[in-house]
């Protein structure tokens, strides 16, 4: 498909891309500049698309009506602790399933893959029971424990399996002969190696946490024990309207610092996904 | 773990002196190292996963009320429940509806724009980058800044007046609102299909269409013939990551529409969560996840079994 194209298809397609960008960088270009309008330029019409008199009082008043600081290092801590829990049990089951020779490997193989058909979402109920039992509803833990071994992180497992197959076999005999044992293989040698397929892990598995919304309306009750887009929606006046100002605030907050990092390392992000992420 | 190192291990770790075999054998350590390198992801698949796939089951055999505190054997009367609820049809066509329109706009969309971006233009990065970069926005944040825009009288209408038409009010129509929620999730993920099919096609060999249009091939042609038959375990992926993703939809739902209007957006997993966690109805909750359960299995089965049909190419 890629030919040289002659400068008139070259305009076309020019035009048909940036058609097409709009519906994807207009909600981010509105949500933030929404956010530093006064609530009556807020529905002007026609729109503004950038406000006349910008301000932040909806920044101010997203910390007066919600624990906020304390709600975004909730989602961050959750979603770090995820996201290196992960890393840790899919890179040794990882490991194993691939390089290692025992017994049951494959019945167990099975096992640990038939999660990916089972989503949080089936067994809600159960686990809010589980965890209800435990006393640890309105804890962070049913957050952090169910993604860290349930389906995200059988796939992740699958993942870094899929990689280590794909190293060389001379890797094990060239540990052996320097004496490393099996363990000192796997951290000093075939973990280094496996950073891309740990990139996407990390990248996907943090995502994931940071977009949890079943998990934590089911799980947790009071404010500041709330994750981030629990706390988005909250921002409504007596009514139950939504505080719209307000709420393009706080949801700036919560989107703009991933998509600096994420345009920061955009080729990290796209291509470890695309790459070692989901192909298999 | 085990660091036991069997060439000098013969005389330490062996269980008896002598010519006789040590007992840690690289075998043995081998299966000793496996189990305890897989042990996290193992136990934690069987608390975390496999436990509560059976309790839902057990759970969906009672009749559990949680405000009185009764547990009740009830055998199938839930799933009796089940086939004679007056919603079930509703939630089975929402859902039906909402995976089908996602995965046709999200596969047709994500194609499109990996062919365009696969064409020699200077800056398609650019384009790779601003496509890609919903799927790294919040989920919740993404939704919220749509509902905003779908309102009566917000962006999307504001747009549209300018160009003088007259918008509906997209959350609150029927039909309007599955399909508001279906595209505001294509747009959130398609990225991700996007750069999938983008790597997928950089796959295919140059000199497959070079052969093709010495033979007066039309593009067309060129695609369907080549392009789709070579990229087609792709394809078969991306269908399946997004046929199940599309099933666990929820979050979107609840701050779109809450279900509405009527039932036209109540799709099973926003169903399930009422029974169970507005209603109490945990017991007839955990005969919904049954469903979903079957659901999501039944349709990953088959579309294994498509695979070796209409798969050309297995990479």
């Amino acid at each position: 498909m890629s030919r040289d194209l002659s400068r008139r298809t070259k305009l076309v397609l020019y035009g048909v891309l940036l058609v097409l960008a709009i519906p994807f960088v207009f909600p981010t270009w509105w949500m933030v500049t929404s956010s530093l309008k006064p609530v009556a330029d807020i529905f002007a019409f026609p729109p503004q698309l950038l406000p006349t008199n910008p301000r932040f009082d909806a920044y101010q008043r997203v910390f007066e009506l919600q624990p906020f600081g304390q709600q975004y290092l909730n989602s961050l801590y959750i979603a770090l602790v995820v996201t290196v829990g992960t890393m840790a049990v899919s890179a040794l089951a990882g490991y194993a399933f691939a390089r290692i020779r025992f017994r049951g490997q494959n019945v167990l193989f099975l096992v640990v893959l038939a999660g990916l058909l089972i989503p949080s979402e089936v067994t809600i109920v159960p686990l809010f029971q589980m965890f209800f039992k435990l006393g640890l509803v309105n804890t962070h833990w049913p957050l952090i424990l169910v993604p860290i071994f349930g389906a995200p992180s059988v796939l992740a497992t699958f993942i870094m399996r899929q990689f280590f197959i794909s190293l060389p076999g001379e890797l094990e005999e060239a540990a052996r002969v320097d004496g490393l044992g099996r363990f000192a293989t796997f951290w000093r040698i075939a973990l280094p190696l496996s950073r891309p397929a740990l990139g996407a892990v990390a990248i996907f598995t943090f995502l994931h946490s940071w977009n949890l919304y079943l998990e934590p309306i089911v799980f947790l009750s009071s404010p500041e024990k709330f994750t981030l887009p629990q706390a988005l929606t909250q921002f409504v006046d007596a009514y139950g309207g939504p505080m719209w100002d307000v709420q393009m605030a706080a949801a700036s907050m919560t989107a703009l610092p991933v998509l600096v990092v994420f345009v920061i390392a955009q080729k990290q992000f796209v291509e470890g996904l695309a790459h070692t992420g989901l192909k298999g | 773990m085990t660091q036991t190192d069997t060439r000098v291990g013969s005389a330490a770790a062996g269980p008896a002196p002598g010519p006789a075999r040590p007992f840690w054998t690289s075998r043995r350590r081998d299966q000793l190292t496996g189990f305890v390198f897989i042990a996290p992801q193992l136990l934690g698949s069987a608390v975390f996963v496999i436990l509560p796939l059976i309790l839902v089951l057990w759970y969906s055999l009672h009749e559990w009320n949680v405000l009185a505190g009764t547990f009740d054997f009830v055998g199938t009367d839930n799933y009796t429940a089940l086939a004679d609820d007056p919603n079930l049809g509703a939630v089975l066509r929402a859902t039906g509806l909402f995976s089908v329109g996602l995965v046709v706009l999200n596969l047709g969309l994500a194609l499109l724009l990996a062919v365009l971006l696969n064409q020699r233009l200077r800056g398609t990065i650019v384009f790779r980058t601003l496509f890609f970069s919903p799927v790294v926005v919040s989920l919740v944040a993404w939704t919220i800044v749509w509902g905003f825009l779908l309102q009566d009288n917000g962006g999307i209408n504001g747009l549209l007046d300018t160009i003088g038409v007259d918008g509906p009010n997209w959350l609150r129509g029927e039909s309007t609102a599955m399909v508001s929620v279906i595209v505001v999730q294509v747009f959130k993920n398609v990225g991700l299909n996007m750069v999938l099919f983008l790597a997928a096609l950089q796959g295919v060999p140059a000199e497959l269409y070079e052969a093709a249009e010495v033979d007066g091939a039309s593009r067309m042609r060129q695609f369907w013939r080549i392009t789709v038959p070579l990229i087609s375990p792709t394809i078969l992926l991306t269908s399946i990551i997004t046929v199940v993703g599309s099933l666990q939809v929820f979050a979107q739902i609840a701050v779109l529409t809450q279900g509405g209007p009527g039932t036209s957006t109540t799709v099973l997993v926003y169903y399930l969560y009422q029974q169970a966690f507005q209603f109490h109805h945990f017991g007839y909750g955990a005969t919904l996840s049954i469903l979903l359960f079957v659901i999501v299995l039944a349709l990953t089965v088959l579309q294994w079994q498509m695979r070796k049909r209409w798969v050309f190419h297995e990479s």
